[in-house]
């Protein structure tokens, strides 16, 4: 038998048809589902007469409007407030379980599915979100759909799909203290380019991927689409199993000894080939900031803004001129020279109780620099808010400045009233720095939870493995 | 969703790579609960002066004579001509329906994101993959030529310019199959309900935990 990857098996675990020029018809096993990109979804769905095919698959949760304020008057912005409705009128037309937005279990659609164990290794997970690739970390094919796809899935329980190329992203060796997934994700996109991924699924692999939590390596799968894969994945080993046991949706009893047995089956075997092979050492990775306005845009800390002599071509100097113009930053500035006005800890990237945890270890006793506006962390559920308060987190953060608030995807891409004004700099613990992202104007510096809290505390980026 | 034939369209250049498809529908506009409507506001921050809210009078706000696609040179382009990773970011369908709604029917690059690429199947609009160094012609020729038109035949999975060149593009079967004949995905996998309903039957007995 020929060894097969990570990919392969959850691949061919799931074809229900295969057409001769490779297009396959995929069973998903979990839909999740968020406000924004379902409302056309549920009206083709209804304007056809279709019902969903297996509704118990579908897990929805509002999270993208939803404010992080006080929530007891509801949503004051109408536009959202009706996305919102919308998405609350469907789930009860079709019986399909939602969290709503004052549910305890509300949080980002990313965070909520592993939390309640109904994100399981071997599963097909999709939903109309490109962070989807989050689940991943799960050794499960999860990728973001459009909402054509939404509605295809709800109807069919299926996929249209194509077997996409396989890359080992495998990084050995240890991190250096103070340097964490998020840079890893950070410094692989470094190296391959934000399309270096395009057309693959990544597994993550290597005693560093090993090394990591399950937190880490959801955040390092989550960013699988910012390197342009659609899927990341690791494989199962004990961390996983143990992070499993006795969550809500996970299987118990004999299932759950069934589960586990199939679950220690889906690694890569010894000798699989792989289309492409990516190589990190651990130990050479810094805490990575991003300087500009796309997620390669990426350099360690003790770094400065590249020049343009340094870029590749024609357009990729155009490319970085706009940034350095819309970044108001100037080639070859240092980054811990950089002044931030504003801080963000949150998104689906890093806002889980070990972010929270280690933004605290930072902030504990520290104070926010005059010159930040506002610091802000923002749980990325009611249940991972609910667990750091039982920690004291939320009272380091603050007695130190930073404002703690409702948990969604908030500033992240500012759907919500979170938002950065024109001009205004922002550490981020979120995924993209795209022009406008976080707001008309806003410039976005993508950093780790850690070296957020410590730029928030000195009032620009600061290199965390020297900070006291 | 209409089909895509042959479309003889003026082309439009985007000459910058990695364009997002925050950059192509902001964010404040994926608040719609509706699938049309987007073309006003597609590229809304490079487009216009102000800040773009929904419910605004677009006609009224002050456009941005910098940005390309507001000269009066390629007003009323069908063909959009861009650059490498063209839609990367969100999976947001937004971002294919704002261009379709602004009249963009096909996008040559010489490379998409997936998500991006798969949805403007979905909508009737055609991605086109073309070699770097093709695109980088076409720019050139864009650049010199007002009025430039090309012409693009899915059928034959060609894009021929004004001269008579012509460049052979690949694209996958299946994909061709429906835009050539506008048919949507559910109406074809629901003529295999019953392969749908094998497969589930024996998933759930090898993984009944999948359908607890």
């Amino acid at each position: 038998m020929t060894a097969k990857t990570l990919y392969d098996k959850l691949w061919e675990s799931h074809v229900v048809h295969e057409e001769s020029d490779g297009t396959a018809l995929i069973y998903i096993d979990r839909h999740l589902v968020h406000e924004v990109t379902s409302p056309q979804a549920f009206e083709g769905l209804k304007l056809a007469g279709r019902r969903p095919w297996r509704v118990g698959s579908i897990l929805a949760v509002p999270d993208h409007n939803v404010p992080t304020t006080d929530r007891s008057q509801g949503i004051a912005d109408p536009i959202s407030r009706l996305q919102v409705e919308t998405l609350d009128n469907n789930c009860a037309e079709f019986g399909v379980t939602e969290f709503k937005m004052n549910d305890l279990r509300q949080g980002i659609v990313h965070v909520i599915g592993p939390e309640q164990g109904a994100t399981l290794p071997g599963m097909t997970v999709v939903c109309g979100d490109s962070h989807t690739s989050t689940h991943g970390a799960f050794a499960a094919l999860a990728h973001g759909i459009g909402t054509s796809e939404v509605e295809h899935v709800l109807a069919t329980q299926c996929l249209v799909a194509k077997k996409s190329k396989a890359m080992q992203v495998k990084v050995e060796g240890a991190l250096q203290k103070g340097v964490t997934a998020k840079d890893i994700a950070l410094a692989v996109i470094g190296k391959i380019g934000t399309a270096g991924g395009t057309g693959y699924a990544i597994e993550f692999a290597g005693s560093a991927i090993r090394a990591l939590s399950m937190e880490g390596r959801m955040t390092l799968c989550n960013m699988a689409i910012e390197a342009g894969a659609r899927a990341g994945m690791v494989a199962v080993d004990d961390t996983t199993i143990d992070y499993l046991k006795g969550r809500p949706y996970s299987p118990r009893a004999e299932q759950w000894e069934n589960a586990v047995a199939y679950w220690r089956t889906l690694k890569s075997d010894d000798g699989a080939s792989f289309d492409a092979v990516v190589e990190l050492d651990a130990a050479d990775i810094q805490p990575q900031v991003t300087w500009g306005t796309s997620p390669e845009m990426v350099v360690g800390v003790n770094g400065r803004v590249p020049d343009l002599a340094q870029a590749r071509n024609e357009v990729q100097r155009g490319d970085w001129e706009r940034a350095y113009a819309y970044m108001g930053l100037q080639a070859n500035t240092a980054i811990e020279d950089i002044a931030i006005d504003k801080v963000f800890i949150g998104s689906c990237t890093n806002s889980r109780i070990e972010d929270l945890r280690a933004a605290a270890s930072i902030a504990k006793g520290k104070r926010v620099a005059a010159n930040v506006k506002l610091a802000m962390v923002v749980p990325g559920s009611g249940l991972v808010k609910a667990q750091a308060e039982k920690e004291g987190l939320d009272k380091i953060f603050k007695d130190a400045g930073f404002e703690w608030r409702e948990p969604g995807c908030s500033m992240c891409l500012a759907m919500n009233a979170d938002r950065l004004e024109p001009g205004e700099r922002c550490a981020a613990t979120s995924n993209r720095n795209f022009e406008g992202r976080q707001g008309q104007g806003g410039r976005t510096h993508l950093v780790s939870p850690e070296m957020a809290a410590a730029a928030a505390i000195a009032g620009h980026f600061v290199d965390v493995r020297n900070y006291q | 969703m209409d089909s895509f034939t042959t479309l003889d369209g003026l082309v439009a250049p985007l000459d910058r790579a990695n364009v997002d498809t925050d950059a192509i529908i902001p964010k404040q506009f994926l608040k719609s609960i509706k699938r049309s409507g987007f073309g006003p506001n597609a590229f809304d921050e490079w487009r216009y002066l102000d800040h773009g809210e929904p419910g605004m009078d677009n006609s009224k706000r002050p456009l941005n004579p910098d940005f390309v696609l507001n000269q009066p040179r390629y007003q009323g382009a069908s063909v959009l001509l861009a650059r490498e990773n063209f839609g990367c970011g969100s999976s947001r369908e937004h971002a294919p329906w704002a261009l379709l709604d602004y009249g963009f029917h096909a996008i040559i690059a010489p490379s998409f994101a997936d998500i991006f690429f798969n949805n403007c199947f979905k909508n009737g609009i055609l991605p086109i993959r073309l070699e770097a160094s093709i695109v980088d012609k076409l720019f050139d020729e864009v650049a010199a030529n007002e009025g430039y038109r090309l012409a693009v035949d899915l059928e034959k999975q060609t894009v021929t310019t004004p001269s008579g060149e012509s460049f052979a593009f690949d694209v996958d079967a299946h994909r061709k199959y429906c835009l050539l004949n506008g048919f949507d995905d559910i109406g074809l996998t629901l003529q295999q309900v019953d392969k749908i309903k094998a497969f589930e039957g024996r998933h759930r007995i090898k993984q009944p935990w999948l359908f607890n």
